[in-house]
């Protein structure tokens, strides 16, 4: 009784293997990992008909014919960048932060800072349809409120000069953290001038 | 009233999307279309992109969209893509991203939330579904790339 139940099992399972799939009409497809700009490959896992495939190396193709044949073969970076010009070109700019510093108790920023102001605001003006967060930080000299205002108090200020550059107000977004994310850690009541600052995220 | 509503409107309109939306169209040239609850409407550059839109381009058209948790899609001419679901929380960095690629072309860098859980982000092609681990790449589901080597 039981092998004609495996023989069936059998005959329908190679009934599925003997049957390939027809895609004759399809589309042909392509699939590549490129490179960051850091240089970094990543990997993407391919799956299509139950197989898996890892890709995981910069310009190796994994090509899917019109008629459903797999094929995975090295492709020039030229072949790449001649397909995906007009794509590639449209990706938009990548998110990025900058981060400017304070004099201490104050939301004045310090000299360096000023004199990095017009590359920052030249990275921020250069997007269309910017998205901005701006988050205020101190040290930790003085209490929990104190810094709390002198935190937000910094961003406000970040803020309006971004406001004074035409990019509008709603797309930009403000925030004091206090002495809650401090990026040097310190005891408290300890002085320190690279937690005096703004971070300006954007994308 | 009228005004409310237009002030209203015109506010809604300028809201950055780091709240519901799923991202932000950044880049718009050519004949960009995006099809939302069955209506097509032209795209403009700082439109907010849902999850369930579908992007069409022409053939002189490309666009570029940037998603709340930093991953960047962009689709060249003649291209079909749809999100097909998008959630991301800002907080844990979880999330799900999954977008099929009908026809055409399509450049990725993957965000925070693959860095946070590889492979959850995901794009379907009419034959495959690929699973993202980080960070770049392309795909073209497209009659001219056959002769390409």
């Amino acid at each position: 009784m039981r092998l004609p139940v495996a023989a069936l099992v059998l005959a329908a399972l190679a009934g599925c293997a003997e049957a390939p799939p027809k895609k004759a009409t399809a589309a042909p497809e392509m699939v590549a990992v490129v490179p960051a700009p850091t240089g970094h490959v990543g990997a993407v896992v391919v799956r299509s008909g139950g197989g898996e495939q890892v890709l995981d190396q910069a310009y190796v193709a994994r090509r899917v014919n019109a008629e459903g044949t797999v094929e995975t073969a090295p492709v020039t970076r030229e072949a790449v960048d001649e397909i995906f010009a007009e794509t590639v070109k449209a990706l938009p700019g990548r998110p990025a932060s900058f981060t400017l510093y304070f004099l201490e108790g104050k939301d004045e920023l310090t000299p360096a800072s000023k004199a990095e102001l017009d590359k920052v605001f030249g990275e921020l003006r250069r997007r269309p349809a910017p998205d901005i967060q701006v988050i205020g930080h101190t040290d930790t000299v003085g209490n929990l409120a104190f810094n709390d205002k002198l935190s937000l108090a910094r961003a406000e200020r970040v803020r309006d000069m971004l406001v004074g550059l035409d990019i509008e107000s709603q797309r930009i977004q403000s925030a004091g953290r206090g002495k809650r994310e401090l990026l040097v850690p310190t005891d408290d009541n300890v002085a320190e001038p690279r937690n005096r600052r703004v971070e300006i995220s954007v994308r | 009233m009228r005004k409310t509503l237009l002030c209203l409107a015109a506010l809604a309109a300028a809201l950055p999307a780091w709240a519901n939306d799923a991202g932000v169209l950044k880049v718009s040239q050519g004949q960009v279309q995006v099809e939302r609850d069955g209506k097509a409407v032209p795209a403009s550059v700082g439109m907010a992109i849902r999850a369930s839109d579908t992007l069409r381009t022409g053939p002189d058209g490309a666009a570029g969209v940037t998603f709340t948790d930093n991953s960047l899609i962009s689709i060249g001419p003649n291209t079909v893509f749809s999100i097909d679901k998008y959630r991301f929380d800002s907080t844990t960095h979880a999330g799900e991203f999954e977008g099929s690629l009908r026809k055409g072309k399509l450049a990725a860098v993957s965000g925070k939330m693959v860095k946070q859980t590889p492979e959850s982000m995901k794009l379907r092609t009419p034959s495959s579904v690929m699973a993202v681990r980080g960070t770049e790449f392309v795909v073209a589901v497209d009659d001219v790339i056959a002769a390409a080597r």
